[in-house]
Formats: structure tokens, C-alpha cells, sequence
């Protein structure tokens, strides 16, 4: 019972991008048509979920027992950018078609502050292996709800007249101030 | 390339090319920060910091690194700089380190400085990337400044601690929580992109 309220709580109520703010830059740029925004979405969730399990046992059984956390900062980084390259390496041989529909986008993951902002997190509060893979899974997919839900306003925003200076990032980031808004009512849910 | 001066190298990143009003760039902790005066510019300058010695180091050393591997060369010098800072803010300001919590590590991937890397100093002398570094944390300093200076005074009726509204003054709590950072920028965007159009139709 508790897993699915943490589960609930990183999917809605502490969302990576409308609570702590990560990946506004993916959030603001591949969100323009639902199904790239749904592609990106699933493509951090999947690596999301990866890092989330490769971070916590490097900082468990490597840094830890050494005493070398000082260290996280670094080994996190290079430990999500050479997962990118290896989960992009291992779809193009085993799944073509889904490489295609991932493309560009997966590359870009790797400067994604959401995946690194995960395992920092993940390590700061101490949470054990279960709790780590659902807050993983969990953010995940928050923030695929999230730039799919902002595809959808954006492509009907497309027909509304927008005063000119406001166009582009600046309307996209006031619609994103009222989903926050939004989603902060989802903060009584839980306590 | 037309080479600009010294003095237009350091200008350009406060205004016309300002990572964050002009290039849309490291708005995560632009956002995520600015709830005070005070944690907005401890980022500002922790990032200022990362960004001038990681331009001074990679610009001193750009012939020596390969160019297939040089965005993880780049990624490492950087996330050494800010292993140090974050190490540092822990150790001689706890409380501000304690309120910027994550944030600090996440100047590693904040893409202003990557993107200085990749476009300026691999390309540019010592001394030019220094002088650009300087200009472009400026234009961040400031921003983290006007940004976190409207969401403080608005927000809890405060500058730096100090009261500075009146008794009047009904604090809009909206404007710390998240969906007031949003809303800031987006409108701080709009005036910056309205400025930019009224200064070229005069020209």
C-alpha cells in the first residue's frame, strides 16, 4: 500500500517537471505534436527506469562501501551517458522499427537534468532497491504525462491568436504555470 | 569569423545573447531556484564559477583533446568543478547549500555551459573564452537576479530577508511555488522579445 502511494506521489504530486522543474528543455522543445511528445516521454521512461537501477547499485556496492561519495556527481554522469549509448546501440540491433521512432531524441536524453536529478535524489534520501525502481518508473512516466498532456494544449494553442511577442516559449511557459497549478491539487491526495 | 572586440565579447552575454531571456538556456535551475533572492544568486554564482574555469581549462587544453571523445572530456572537467563548488557551498554555507539541495550537481548538465564549451572556447583562445565566460555568467547572474528579485518581492513581501512592502501587502504565495516561476518567465520572455522588436524596427 505504501509502494503505490510513492508510486503515485513521483508519478502526480512531486512531477519532475512541474514540481521540481527537469527537463524544461525537452518539455518545451519536443512538445509540439503528441505522438513525438509520447516518444520522448517513453524514451526517458525507459532510460529513466535503467539509470534508476545501474545508479543505485554503483552507489551501494562501489562508492559507499569505499567511502567515495564524494564521487557521485561524476561516476552518475558517466554512468547515464554511456547507458544512453548503450541502450541506443542495443534498440538499433534488436528492434529497428523502434529505433526509427525513438531517432534523435534518444541521444538528447543524456543531457536530460531529469535522469541525473533521479540517481542524486535516489541517493540523497536513502530509498532501498524497491522504492528506487518504482520512483524511477514513476517519474517516468510523470513526466511523459506531462509533455503529452503540454502536445496537446500546443497543437490547439497552433489556432489561437497569441499576442505576438508572447508566441513560442513564452506562452508555452505560462501554460505549463497553470498545469503546475493544476497539478498542485493533486498534493492533497496523499499526505 | 569577424572577430569582435574585447568589449563586445564581454556585452553580448548580457543582453543580446543572455543564456536565459535570449537562448532559452539552463531553465531548469533558473526556474527551480529563484524562489529568493539569496539561492538565486548562490546559483548564479556557483554556475558562474563552473563555467569560467571549465572555459579556462578546456580552451587551454582544446588541442589536446580529441574531437570524438571531447563532449565526455568536457563533461568530466566540468563535473570536477562542480564536485568542488558543491563541496565548498556544503562546507562554508550549509544553509544555502542545504536549500539549493540537488541543484548545485545539476549545473553538470545545465547546457549553458556545454553549449559555451562546444560553441566558444574549443574554438577560441584563452583569453577570449575567459572574457566570454565572464559575459555569459553575467547575463545569467543578472537573470537569476531580476527573476528571483520579482518572485521574493511578490511572493513573501521581502528583498534578501529584509521587508520592503508595506503592511498592506498581501503576499501572493503562488509566486514561490512552482506555477509562479513558470508564469514570470513566460512573461519576462515576452517583454524581452518586445524590447528586441521595438530596438530593430528603430533601426
Amino acid at each position: 500500500m505504501e509502494l503505490i502511494a510513492f508510486f503515485i506521489a513521483a508519478v502526480l504530486i512531486n512531477n519532475f517537471v512541474l514540481h521540481y522543474f527537469l527537463g524544461i528543455c525537452p518539455f518545451l522543445g519536443v512538445s509540439k505534436k503528441i505522438d513525438s511528445a509520447l516518444s520522448m516521454g517513453l524514451a526517458v521512461t525507459f532510460v529513466m527506469s535503467i539509470t534508476a537501477v545501474v545508479s543505485w547499485v554503483i552507489n551501494h556496492w562501489i562508492l559507499i562501501p569505499n567511502k567515495l561519495d564524494y564521487l557521485q556527481i561524476v561516476s552518475f554522469i558517466l554512468v547515464i551517458a554511456s547507458l544512453v549509448q548503450l541502450v541506443e546501440m542495443f534498440i538499433r540491433k534488436i528492434s529497428p522499427p523502434l529505433y526509427q521512432a525513438m531517432g534523435i531524441y534518444l541521444p538528447l536524453i543524456t543531457t536530460n537534468c531529469a535522469i541525473f536529478f533521479l540517481a542524486l535524489m535516489a541517493a540523497l534520501k536513502n530509498y532501498n532497491f524497491v522504492e528506487t525502481v518504482i520512483f524511477g518508473v514513476g517519474s517516468g512516466l510523470g513526466f511523459t504525462l506531462a509533455i503529452v498532456l503540454m502536445a496537446g494544449i500546443r497543437e490547439q494553442l497552433d489556432m489561437a491568436d497569441i499576442p505576438e511577442p508572447l508566441k513560442g516559449a513564452g506562452i508555452a511557459l505560462i501554460v505549463a504555470g497553470i498545469m503546475a497549478l493544476a497539478f498542485m491539487g493533486f498534493s492533497g491526495m496523499i499526505k | 569569423m569577424p572577430t569582435k572586440s574585447i568589449r563586445e565579447e564581454f556585452v553580448k552575454g548580457l543582453w543580446n545573447e543572455n543564456p536565459v531571456f535570449r537562448q532559452l538556456l539552463g531553465l531548469c535551475p533558473t526556474l527551480a531556484v529563484t524562489n529568493a533572492v539569496i539561492n538565486g544568486f548562490a546559483m548564479g554564482i556557483a554556475t558562474a564559477f563552473v563555467l569560467i574555469f571549465s572555459s579556462l581549462v578546456i580552451s587551454s587544453i582544446k588541442k589536446l583533446i580529441p574531437s570524438q571523445v571531447r563532449i565526455a572530456s568536457y563533461i568530466i572537467i566540468i563535473a570536477t568543478f562542480v564536485t568542488m563548488a558543491d563541496r565548498f557551498m556544503a562546507a562554508f554555507f550549509p544553509p544555502i547549500s542545504k536549500s539549493l539541495g540537488p541543484y548545485v550537481p545539476l549545473i553538470v548538465v545545465n547546457c549553458i555551459i556545454l553549449g559555451r564549451q562546444e560553441a566558444f572556447s574549443s574554438k577560441n583562445s584563452v583569453g577570449r573564452s575567459l572574457i566570454d565566460a565572464l559575459g555569459m555568467s553575467s547575463g545569467f547572474v543578472l537573470a537569476m537576479l531580476i527573476l528571483s528579485s520579482i518572485r521574493e518581492i511578490l511572493g513573501m513581501g521581502t528583498f534578501l530577508g529584509h521587508q520592503v512592502m508595506g503592511a498592506w501587502f498581501k503576499p501572493w504565495i503562488i509566486m514561490i511555488l512552482p506555477p509562479g516561476a513558470f508564469i514570470t518567465l513566460g512573461i519576462l520572455l515576452a517583454i524581452a522579445l518586445q524590447i528586441e522588436r521595438k530596438t530593430k524596427s528603430r533601426k
